[in-house]
């Protein structure tokens, strides 16, 4: 006797297809939603904000008049913001993924280590900017300038930087090290000669992503304390400063008041995602350049 | 040419061979009651060994029966493992490398190591040969020339890569690979050499180009190599360890072991019928 009746199955076979294609629909609308929404946002952001693009727009200072304020304190305030953020979250996040891949003991204090990293890195951005306020801009008194935003910025994007390089260091085959080992190399010189060159591409793209995370921040550089309204431009890290998303933020709170902020606002968001659409171009290319060595 | 100074066992070696004619060959690795766990696993059984200086000794068995985690221990590349426990003793040169405080890097430059996979590291050839001598302080450029040249010419390679040693080492054959790796554990100018299945991933002619390099090698170096071919035991060695389920079943000359096997169990595995 056979257990599987070919006409019953012919039978059912219309209902079985019939649910394949909704199940395909259903996917496919779910993907198209997000590319919608994407595509709705940059054409509304570029419609308002491309003809307000000009040079004026990006040299000039900031202005209550809309026809004459431009972004360039914006801008140098991001800039200097990345000159704290990069070397402090590459020096302190490769470090670490360092001590925990390669000097660490694997053990129950390493992994608890491990899994607070990565708790760490769903912690909101809001409370590391009430982390910043109360240690770096009151308690060592710096205020709300470069540093302090750039220090908290820095702890904030951390967790990237940290998970990225673990993950490069992890993948650098073990029969590199055990060849360097095998003549003697102590740990760091194995580390230094024979890891971090393997692992350089994938520590860059996650440091990359790290940084394209923090230009785009906005709340925890609110908390400091951002004055909405700053017309000298920044020029150390002890100045204070305000960033381009900062600047989209009260551009369109104050929208209400004069109509054209709204316009201000939408030709920052586009300057600022074409810097985020270069930095991810790059890690992008560093990914594929360096893919598949071994 | 001696480029490092580390090299007092090579006096002490002449006097004894003055002294005592007849019984020259002088221990390298004496190994005493070793045992070691993979967590609970017991993976090496009561381990005792002398091996002997300038001879190439083989180490068969089947797999999992600890062959390849013996020689791992003899320059603690084992302890990589996390899980490792040792115990017992393994003088190297009179010194056991067991001990509290014995530094493993000052034991691993007298004792270089070939992998069962080639293994150069993504590196130009010339980059991969001078990374032992730099590593342990030598930058003189003319001096390294030298070193590689000589490591080159020891591993039986430099003819065929000598035009092209700013090359990356991966676009090599996996046969020339295999003698990059050899020649770079030569230029950190070892005492002994171990060779963990140095032909399991090479094609037949690539072997035969390695045996004959152990051949011609042991005249300045003691080798210890594991093997999964008995074929190559037999041919290139002159002492055959046996060793089955972590334990040492018998260890004599290679001839004797082929031929006049004291254990049954020898016997059995050389003639094919486990393993």
């Amino acid at each position: 006797m056979k257990y599987i009746d070919s006409t019953q199955v012919h039978k059912k076979m219309g209902t079985r297809l019939i649910a394949n294609t909704l199940a395909k629909t259903l996917f496919l609308l779910a993907t198209l939603f997000g590319l919608v929404v994407l595509i709705v946002l940059i054409y509304r952001v570029l419609k308002d904000g491309l003809p307000w693009i000009n040079m004026d727009f990006l040299t000039n200072r900031l202005s209550t008049d809309p026809g004459r304020a431009g972004i360039w304190g914006a801008i140098m305030g991001t800039f200097w913001l990345m000159l704290v953020v990069a070397p402090v979250t590459m020096i302190l996040g490769i470090g670490t993924a360092i001590y925990l891949e390669e000097y660490a003991k694997k053990g129950r204090v390493s992994s608890f280590i491990k899994t607070n990293i990565s708790n760490l890195a769903g912690v909101p951005s809001v409370v590391f900017g009430i982390l910043g306020l109360t240690v770096f801009a009151r308690a060592l008194d710096l205020g709300s300038v470069v540093l302090a935003g750039g220090l908290t910025m820095a702890l904030l994007v951390l967790p990237v930087v940290v998970v990225a390089s673990q993950e490069a260091i992890r993948a650098v085959p073990q029969f590199l090290r055990e060849a360097s080992y095998g003549m003697g190399a102590t740990k760091w010189q194995t580390i230094k000669n024979v890891v971090l060159p393997a692992a350089i591409p994938g520590i860059l793209t996650g440091v990359i992503l790290a940084l394209s995370r923090a230009i785009g921040e906005t709340a925890p550089l609110v908390v400091i304390g951002i004055p909405a309204l700053l017309i000298p431009i920044p020029d150390g890290i002890f100045d204070k400063f305000t960033i381009l998303p900062v600047q989209i933020y009260y551009w369109t709170i104050d929208s209400a008041l004069v109509a054209e902020y709204a316009n201000l606002a939408a030709a920052t968001i586009v300057i600022l995602l074409l810097v985020l659409f270069v930095m991810n171009s790059i890690a992008i290319l560093i990914r594929n350049k360096f893919q598949k060595r071994y | 040419m001696t480029v490092m100074t580390d090299k007092k066992h090579t006096t002490e070696n002449l006097s004894m061979k003055a002294g005592n004619q007849e019984n020259a060959k002088k221990v390298v690795y004496d190994t005493k009651d070793l045992n070691l766990w993979y967590g609970e696993g017991h993976a090496l059984k009561n381990i005792n060994l002398a091996i002997n200086e300038n001879e190439v000794t083989a180490i068969i068995g089947p797999s999992g029966c600890g062959k390849s985690t013996y020689i791992k221990t003899l320059n603690r590349m084992v302890e990589l493992v996390p899980s490792v426990k040792i115990s017992g003793e393994i003088l190297y040169r009179g010194r056991n490398i067991l001990e509290k405080g014995y530094q493993v890097e000052d034991l691993r430059t007298s004792v270089g190591m070939v992998f069962q996979k080639p293994n150069p590291f993504p590196k130009s050839i010339y980059e991969n040969i001078a990374y032992g001598p730099k590593i342990h302080g030598i930058r003189d450029k003319k001096i390294l020339d030298e070193i590689v040249e000589k490591s080159l010419r020891g591993a039986a390679i430099w003819d065929e890569v000598k035009d092209r040693l700013n090359q990356n080492a991966y676009g090599l054959s996996g046969g020339q690979q295999q003698r990059i790796c050899i020649a770079r554990a030569l230029a950190i100018e070892p005492d002994v050499i171990l060779m963990d299945e140095p032909t399991s991933a090479l094609d037949p002619i690539s072997t035969l180009k390695v045996e004959e390099l152990v051949q011609e090698l042991k005249k300045d170096f003691s080798i210890i190599i594991v093997t999964h071919n008995m074929q190559q035991a037999a041919r290139i060695s002159d002492k055959t360890a046996f060793f089955l389920n972590g334990e040492v079943i018998e260890f004599a000359e290679t001839d004797k072991i082929f031929s006049n096997p004291s254990d049954k169990r020898t016997e059995d595995y050389i003639t094919g019928r486990f393993g």
